[in-house]
């Protein structure tokens, strides 16, 4: 993409993308940063490091300071504490406009009473570009997000859609080093949300851009984000790939939030070399892979995922190896959840707890389907639990 | 249209009446500043006569220019610290005492004429001021500033705040981002207000004649003091001219304020 953007001498430019920081060195760290609004604690001392080039999400409930710590990041808040670098520079204290990053607003907050071409127009109008350069750099932004002839409309002459992209158009006219997102795609319907997920994440790969998206949706930061940062109550709990995320959640309160998950609180019984033995209250003695920190004895809760869970109607028959075997659990289908590609169904154990399996439908007639109140083996092995701290 | 179409005998009746009892004078008055008889009372056919007879009276001309003068210039004052003070209000969120600055600033609307009026005189007693035309400009500012401030403030409370944010964050500093984008989307509501002060300035008497001194009377005091001695004709074609001026300027306030509340819904986000 940067060789179909000629590259143009402007104010924006020799602050932005031009000021590469030394290798190894991350486009931004975020150093201890609080921020209180008079008895609330916002943002907690919040530390992170973002490379150039990386599509990070902050993820987290509403309320939890991630709007608020990207609002300190374009400069609408200043942190009353903590340091943030931009390139080895602390911009903490510095105005929007005197910071190399732009941000697409959550309602977008194109200017009603400007064009297409004048709202895209707007930032470069203000680094002082020249006229012809921005005629230039405006029509390529509108051949970016695909928004040709709509130039001179207004945007109340627009789709959600098309007001979305105008928003985009403008936020990266100005080529900054850090893009904002707040939840940017919240406004759209889910089929055109997909698509723009896609869209995005392929800008973001062909500008080579950093951008720091804010949302509340665990799937949209799964499928865009290459890192994400989970908030809780204004602090940062876990940063980590997707994949991490969810397959190593590192509190119970993640695991929860972060897709479904069956939790089964317990006492660890004993060590048998790899294996944790857990005694759980609502599914028998389970029989665990040990974690990667080593835990000490106590309370644990074990947490598998609907989708590690397999069913069968008499056990682990075909594959009925030693590992395998280490959990089973007897129960009755008490739920049916059809959801097209998978069903969930839920199992009530006779050792008295609930557990939900998704199973994919990889058959198109039902012959493999459970019916309600039909005994079931619950089954799964070692691997596919994850021990967290209660 | 299919509404009005399917009044019933009684409403229409009902409205008749209703816009009778408010333009019949008014009328009665427009059509008698065409008469062409002296005695007001008696129809003598159409003339110009009186318009004629305004036009060479240099006082009654002098009072008028010095109404348009007065309405004009305390307009723009009040505007200007009106939409100041409107902008404080709806932006200024966490500055202390907000509410009783705001109640402050509305209490002239509900506050009686007389009650203005007369503190105005007592303060330029006070301060010695040489009562005329500035001393009238300011009353009319007093009265007329929190109108402006009242219709600024709802246009400006209906914006979305992120659109100045954006602004900024695009390389305006606060003051730019203001004038670049908070401005041009309250621009209807200004005009509004200052043809909303100027109608106010114009035809208020009781204030005017409170703060005005000898030899700049205002047109609604120099035709109020002429009436006490007997109506003219001439009174008629006087008071013709400012209703079609009023007329004109109320239009012209209520399609900016129009046009102004539908650039707020399309400034709406979906």
């Amino acid at each position: 993409m940067t060789d179909e953007l000629p590259r143009t001498d402007v104010a924006a430019d020799a602050a932005g993308a031009d000021t590469h920081p030394a290798a190894g060195q991350p486009l931004l760290r975020i150093e201890g940063v609080a921020k209180t609004f008079g008895m609330f604690r916002a943002v907690d001392g919040v530390s992170l490091d973002i490379k150039a080039g990386e599509f990070f999400a902050l993820l987290g409930p509403s309320g939890c300071g991630k709007t608020t710590l990207l609002r300190m990041l374009a400069g609408f808040e200043a942190p009353d504490e903590g340091r943030i670098l931009l390139g080895g520079e602390d911009i903490a204290q510095a105005l929007p406009h005197q910071r190399p990053i732009n941000m697409m607003f959550q309602n977008y907050a194109l200017f009603p009473h400007l064009s297409v071409r004048d709202n895209i127009a707007f930032g470069l109008k203000r680094a002082g570009m020249a006229r012809a350069d921005i005629a230039t750099r405006v029509s390529e932004m509108v051949a970016l997000v695909k928004l040709e002839g709509l130039e001179k409309r207004k945007p109340d002459q627009l789709s959600g859609g098309q007001r979305q992209r105008v928003a985009l158009a403008r936020a990266l006219a100005r080529r900054p080093q850090l893009l904002l997102l707040d939840e940017p795609l919240a406004a759209l319907d889910k089929k055109l949300r997909e698509d723009t997920q896609g869209e995005l994440m392929e800008l973001q790969r062909r500008l080579g851009m950093t951008f720091i998206i804010v949302t509340h949706d665990q799937e949209e930061a799964m499928t865009m984000a290459s890192r994400i940062g989970v908030m809780k109550a204004g602090q940062l709990v876990q940063v980590a790939s997707p994949r991490e995320l969810y397959e190593a959640p590192r509190s119970r309160w993640i695991a929860e939030f972060v897709g479904d998950i069956n939790l089964f609180e317990g006492e660890s019984r004993l060590r048998d070399g790899h294996r944790l033995v857990i005694g759980t209250r609502d599914a028998g003695t389970l029989v665990v892979a040990e974690p990667r920190e080593p835990v000490g004895a106590g309370k644990f809760a074990v947490a598998i995922r609907p989708e590690k869970v397999k069913l069968s109607r008499r056990g682990p028959v075909s594959e009925a190896g030693h590992e395998t075997a280490l959990n089973r659990l007897d129960g009755v289908i008490a739920d049916i959840c059809y959801l097209g590609g998978t069903t969930t169904y839920r199992v009530k154990l006779d050792t008295g707890g609930m557990m939900q399996a998704s199973v994919a439908n990889s058959a198109r007639l039902d012959v493999d389907a459970y019916s309600l109140n039909q005994h079931v083996v619950a089954w799964f092995t070692p691997d596919d639990c994850v021990v967290l701290p209660s | 249209m299919r509404k009005i179409s399917r009044l019933s005998r009684f409403n229409v009746a009902s409205l008749a009446l209703g816009l009778a009892f408010l333009y019949l004078p008014i009328l009665i008055l427009v059509i008698y500043s065409f008469n062409a008889s002296r005695l007001v009372t008696v129809w003598g056919g159409w003339s110009l006569r009186w318009y004629h007879e305004f036009f060479n009276d240099r006082a009654m001309i002098e009072a008028a220019w010095m109404s348009l003068r007065v309405a004009a210039s305390s307009a723009t004052i009040a505007t200007l610290l009106g939409t100041l003070a409107a902008v404080a209000l709806s932006r200024g969120e966490r500055f202390r005492g907000r509410t009783l600055f705001s109640g402050m600033l509305y209490a002239p609307l509900v506050m009686p004429e007389v009650i203005t009026g007369l503190s105005l005189l007592l303060l330029f007693v006070a301060l010695n001021a040489e009562r005329g035309f500035w001393t009238v400009t300011i009353a009319h500012t007093t009265l007329t500033m929190c109108f402006v401030a009242v219709v600024v403030q709802s246009r400006l409370g209906s914006l979305d705040r992120s659109l100045e944010e954006a602004a900024m964050d695009l390389g305006c500093n606060p003051v730019r981002a203001f004038v670049a984008v908070t401005l041009p989307l309250i621009a209807p509501a200004i005009v509004a207000g200052w043809m909303l002060a100027f109608t106010l300035s114009l035809d208020d008497l009781v204030i005017a004649s409170f703060t005005t001194g000898p030899g700049s009377a205002t047109l609604p005091i120099r035709i109020y003091s002429e009436v006490r001695l007997g109506v003219k004709p001439e009174i008629n074609a006087i008071c013709t001219l400012v209703i079609g001026l009023i007329a004109v300027v109320i239009v012209i306030a209520s399609l900016a304020s129009k046009l102004s509340s539908s650039q707020g819904e399309s400034a709406a986000p979906l």
